[in-house]
């Protein structure tokens, strides 16, 4: 799990970009015929006559897109997702083609003032036309932060989800005898508003959704009033800004977790969404719930999640995906 | 049917977004005597079919879930930690009793800290957000047999009445328009209407319509009307905002509405001599009619809203007559609109 | 070319009809069918039997303004906007009101009646009024009703050497529309004049349900603020470069291999075209994308200053590069199919 992790995470793939880990992703699922929709979702199928489940992950990270390139070669650039300008200065980033570089930020009175128009990345370029070689406006770029091994404990940029792809690739690849007509979808630009998530599951139109993505814990000092922490075990979301977990999943969920002996923790989140909140509201309406991975540190270089969660979330999944259903 | 009991009823029954059982089987019970066709869709929302003459078809939407409160922590000593379910404003729940709905129903109460051990300045400000909790009166152990985590927390109110046909409760956004949904549905029962109607007691409006989104799309109706209620008038609230409580219901006129609609509606009203008022609305964000009008290849809508003082509180306050009139506008909309005018309805 | 007429016609969101009355008039020789849905959408279609991928072409009719909420006891009227308006383009300027064209002012308080501290104060939506000249309730009801929209009074016209005029969002990609209805395609297209975009981009959803396209190609008005006292990288887009790809807004990312598509073709071409450089804003792109399954889509949009207020200006050549660059993409698609 751990190698598999460290490759995913590693990977280039901020919302719009995604194809680096579609690949990846690809390359470990040979058994099966999978399917790039319009959108860039990849989606792999096992049939079968009972409840259609739809599982998915988002391959999207969190970046920048260039938007001006000036007289010097420095580069002013927005957001793509949810980033904290707070976390940038000093902050390295890597565009598709490989090129490298690094936030600066401009002189200030007070760092309080800081927003996203007094950063600018620097590539090492001499001038405009010198930076053009390299990067264009309109050019995407994650940031980069190498994997770190801790023990239980594992840490790097992008856990937020390519930690839930490793699982459900996991799930995937260890997939238990089921009738159920099982969906994996690995999905796109959810960070950018739960998109692919949407038409993914119009196409696929399934019975139930289970979503598989990290949430946020309370278990550091002074932190957000929050039961979840690291290590406790899979979460099982009740709410958060996008879902309700229908009654009936959350209930399958915590009966399945207590009967297979999965550690597991009940989580409310006041804030954030995952392809659940799309997912649950598909054309007529699906039952819906949340799989997550404890993670300390979102939205940052340095993410982390225990490992013991991850079996957890897995076991879970794979409980889920053969249960008798409604 | 006695709508004042049926307000209350539905007011003291819990259903709080995404937990709306109760409540929905409470309605479900009522319309079912009235209907062709009743059933509950993926989400829970509780739909009945009241057949017409087949001219097209109607559907009617009212909301069933009530804002609430959710368990997020339990502390060392036993105290519960909430997060929000729908829109609060938190000065009105300082020294508010609840119920925790974990493995048996918990009294609580959302504690203060009184004046006397306050500072001067701290009693000019409103409590801070993360300072409130609720006191159920047991140490930790005891919380943790019978409390978990995402158990639904809802407000204790009972309905009073005050004067003339006033009355004031929790919930009555949106469960007085499910009432006055139900007097429309008691009415076509006696009346030979042209339109199929699907009345909707919908289910999570309060976190993002989400109820409408789902059920429009599997109703896929011709024409629309929405039901929720709207600001009553009080001082500080600017003019155009708040309508007054007992000159009827509010017909909206804006970009959710469909001009001919509009007009049906006040034709049938003025027909029928029942009271309105009218509603400049830029928008209908914030109710079902904002989900449904796009579902699909998009749907002709309207709303039409109940005024109400003291939204999202307890004691939110409403004039029964409002509901009456409302009832019947609806009806009459049912009854007069004909295949002629839900034929007319694309040609723009 | 229709830009002045379309920029002069009055069609605040949901309130369309003058607008869309006059391009179904233009395009009604040159599709074979023309029709519109409950929302009042325009759509017209050409070469449906025809093979090869579906292509939407949109553009959206609305345009903002303002809606009379109340009629005061003074005969001024209190209202609120309808679609994103900064306040602070509203003070001092005329309006027409409701399809008779009732006159009326905004007006504000007199610099002589004023603190020096109330000059630097905004003006918002409650403090401001729209007389119309009324003495009371009463007149003013006779010439007004709650629930009328406002429109700016703007005159199209010349401004050196680009033109002024208002609601260039998004009357110039109506004009870029209808003038490419007169063309021949070798592939069904469905050109769709949107309604209430401004208020939440409702029409084209529903729209692009309806004629579930393959490909969908958005023609818009945008920001440009290459103005002084903007620093070059705050310009979005300039005026007179040609017309911009927006690679990404808060609604979509356009899809990498169309926008790909778009430049390569427009230097074969020699059509100047520019990025949008600001990932602000949302147009009817971010919903036809995500319509049933998917559907890959970007917008090309005419760089407008001074949008969303009386008076915006925009370069015509941007206008016509814009036209015929979406003419050499709609024949590529036809010919080439859209690949994933």
């Amino acid at each position: 799990m751990k190698e598999l992790l460290q490759r995913l995470t590693q990977a280039y793939g901020p919302s719009g970009s995604e194809d680096k880990v579609r690949e990846i992703i690809k390359a470990e699922l040979p058994g099966y015929e999978t399917k790039t929709d319009a959108l860039g979702n990849l989606i792999v199928e096992k049939k079968g006559s009972k409840n259609k489940i739809m599982f998915s992950a988002h391959m999207d990270e969190i970046g920048i897109i260039v938007t001006h390139i000036d007289k010097e070669g420095f580069l002013r650039f927005d957001f793509v997702g949810g980033v904290n300008p707070f976390h940038l200065p000093g902050e390295r980033v890597e565009f598709k083609n490989g090129t490298l570089g690094v936030i600066g930020l401009e002189k200030l009175d007070k760092i309080s003032d800081l927003t996203k128009a007094n950063l600018y990345i620097d590539i090492g370029a001499e001038n405009k036309e010198e930076a053009m070689k390299l990067v264009r406006v309109g050019d995407f770029a994650s940031f980069t932060s190498p994997f770190i091994d801790l023990g239980n404990k594992v840490v790097s940029k992008a856990m937020d989800n390519r930690s839930a792809c490793a699982v459900l690739i996991k799930l995937m690849q260890e997939l238990p005898e089921t009738q159920n007509h099982i969906v994996a979808v690995f999905t796109v630009q959810e960070e950018v508003g739960l998109r692919g998530a949407r038409t993914a599951a119009f196409g696929v139109d399934p019975d139930y959704g289970i979503a598989l993505d990290v949430t946020a814990t309370g278990d550091t000092p002074k932190a957000m009033t929050m039961e979840v922490g690291l290590g406790k075990g899979a979460a099982i979301k009740v709410k958060d800004n996008s879902l309700l977990t229908h009654p009936y999943v959350k209930d399958k969920l915590i009966e399945l977790a207590e009967q297979n002996n999965i550690p597991y923790q009940m989580e409310v989140l006041e804030f954030g969404g995952t392809d659940a909140g799309v997912i649950h509201l598909s054309r007529s309406g699906v039952p819906s719930g949340v799989i997550s991975i404890p993670c300390r540190y979102l939205h940052g270089r340095s993410e982390m999640l225990d490992t013991r969660d991850l079996e957890a979330a897995l076991a879970l999944a794979k409980a889920f995906a053969k249960a008798d259903l409604k | 049917m006695d709508l004042a009991e049926l307000l209350n009823s539905l007011s003291e029954t819990s259903g709080v977004s995404g937990y709306e059982t109760m409540a929905a089987d409470l309605i479900a019970e009522r319309w079912l005597p009235m209907a062709d066709e009743i059933r509950r869709d993926a989400l829970g929302n509780v739909i009945a079919l009241k057949k017409g003459k087949g001219h097209g078809k109607l559907l009617l939407a009212a909301h069933i879930d009530e804002i609430g409160l959710m368990v997020k922590k339990i502390d060392e000593n036993g105290f519960i930690r909430f997060a929000t379910v729908g829109g609060f404003d938190f000065r009105t729940l300082v020294a508010q009793e609840v119920t925790i709905h974990g493995k048996e129903d918990l009294r609580g109460v959302i504690g203060a800290k009184p004046p006397h051990l306050q500072s001067p300045n701290d009693q000019k400000k409103a409590y801070p957000k993360d300072e409130f909790y609720i006191d159920v009166g047991l140490k930790r152990e005891k919380v943790d047999e019978l409390v978990r985590i995402g158990d639904i927390i809802t407000i204790n109110r009972q309905v009073q009445k005050l004067a003339g046909q006033r009355y004031a409760g929790k919930s009555f956004d949106d469960r007085a328009c499910v009432v006055m949904l139900t007097a429309c549905f008691e009415r076509l029962t006696q009346i030979n209407h042209n339109l199929d109607v699907y009345l909707v007691a919908t289910v999570q409006e309060e976190v993002g319509t989400r109820g409408a989104l789902v059920s429009s799309y599997g109703i896929n109706p011709d024409l629309a009307v929405a039901v929720d209620v709207c600001h009553g008038e009080f001082p500080g609230v600017r003019s155009d905002k708040g309508f007054i409580l007992g000159k009827g219901p509010v017909i909206s006129m804006g970009p959710d509405t469909h001009p001919r609609i509009l007009d049906k509606l006040k034709e049938v009203a003025d027909e029928g001599k029942i009271p309105y008022q009218l509603d400049a609305s830029t928008s209908a964000r914030g109710t079902d009619a904002w989900a449904i009008q796009i579902a699909r290849s998009g749907v002709a809508c309207s709303l039409l809203s109940l005024p109400l003082r003291y939204m999202h509180t307890s004691v939110e306050t409403l004039d029964l007559g409002d509901i009456k009139e409302g009832g019947r506008l609806l009806a009459e909309f049912a009854l007069k609109a004909d295949r002629q005018f839900v034929e007319g309805l694309p040609c723009f | 070319m229709f830009l002045k007429e379309l920029s002069e016609a009055r069609g605040v969101s949901s309130r369309e009809q003058e607008v869309r009355d006059l391009i179904r008039e233009y395009i009604k020789p040159h599709v074979d069918e023309v029709f519109t849905d409950s929302l009042g959408n325009l759509y017209g279609v050409k070469g449906k039997e025809k093979k090869g991928p579906k292509v939407m072409l949109a553009a959206h009719m609305d345009e903002v303004g303002l809606m009379i909420t109340s009629i005061e006891k003074n005969g001024l009227l209190r209202f609120l906007p309808v679609g994103g308006i900064d306040p602070r383009v509203l003070v001092s300027k005329p309006v027409f009101i409701g399809k008779e064209k009732v006159a009326g002012v905004i007006g504000a308080k007199a610099i002589h009646l004023q603190k020096p501290e109330e000059r630097t104060q905004v003006l918002g939506f409650d403090d401001l009024y729209i007389d119309i000249g009324a003495s009371d309730e009463d007149e003013a009801k006779k010439l007004v009703k709650i629930g009328d929209v406002a429109t700016f009074t703007t005159v199209f016209g010349k401004l050196g050497d680009l033109c002024v005029g208002k609601a260039f969002d998004d009357r110039a990609g109506c004009t870029a529309l209808v003038e490419l209805t007169k063309l021949e395609f070798n592939c069904p297209v469905y050109f769709v004049f949107t309604v209430q975009e401004e208020v939440g981009l409702r029409g084209a959803g529903p729209a692009a349900y309806r004629v579930n396209p393959d490909f969908c190609l958005v023609l818009e008005g945008t920001t440009a603020s290459d103005v002084a006292g903007t620093d070059e990288e705050g310009y979005s887009t300039t005026l007179g470069e040609g017309p911009a790809v927006s690679v990404m807004d808060r609604s979509v990312i356009a899809h990498p291999k169309v926008v790909g598509r778009l430049f390569r073709l427009a230097e074969e071409n020699g059509i100047p075209l520019q990025n949008k450089r600001t990932i602000t804003g949302g147009t009817d792109a971010g919903v036809i994308a995500l319509s049933r399954e998917g559907v890959p889509t970007a917008t090309v949009a005419v760089p407008c200053r001074y949008i969303h207020s009386p008076v915006t200006v925009m370069n015509q050549s941007d206008l016509e590069h814009m036209i015929k660059l979406t003419e050499l993409f709609v024949h590529d698609i036809a010919e080439k199919g859209v690949e994933n």
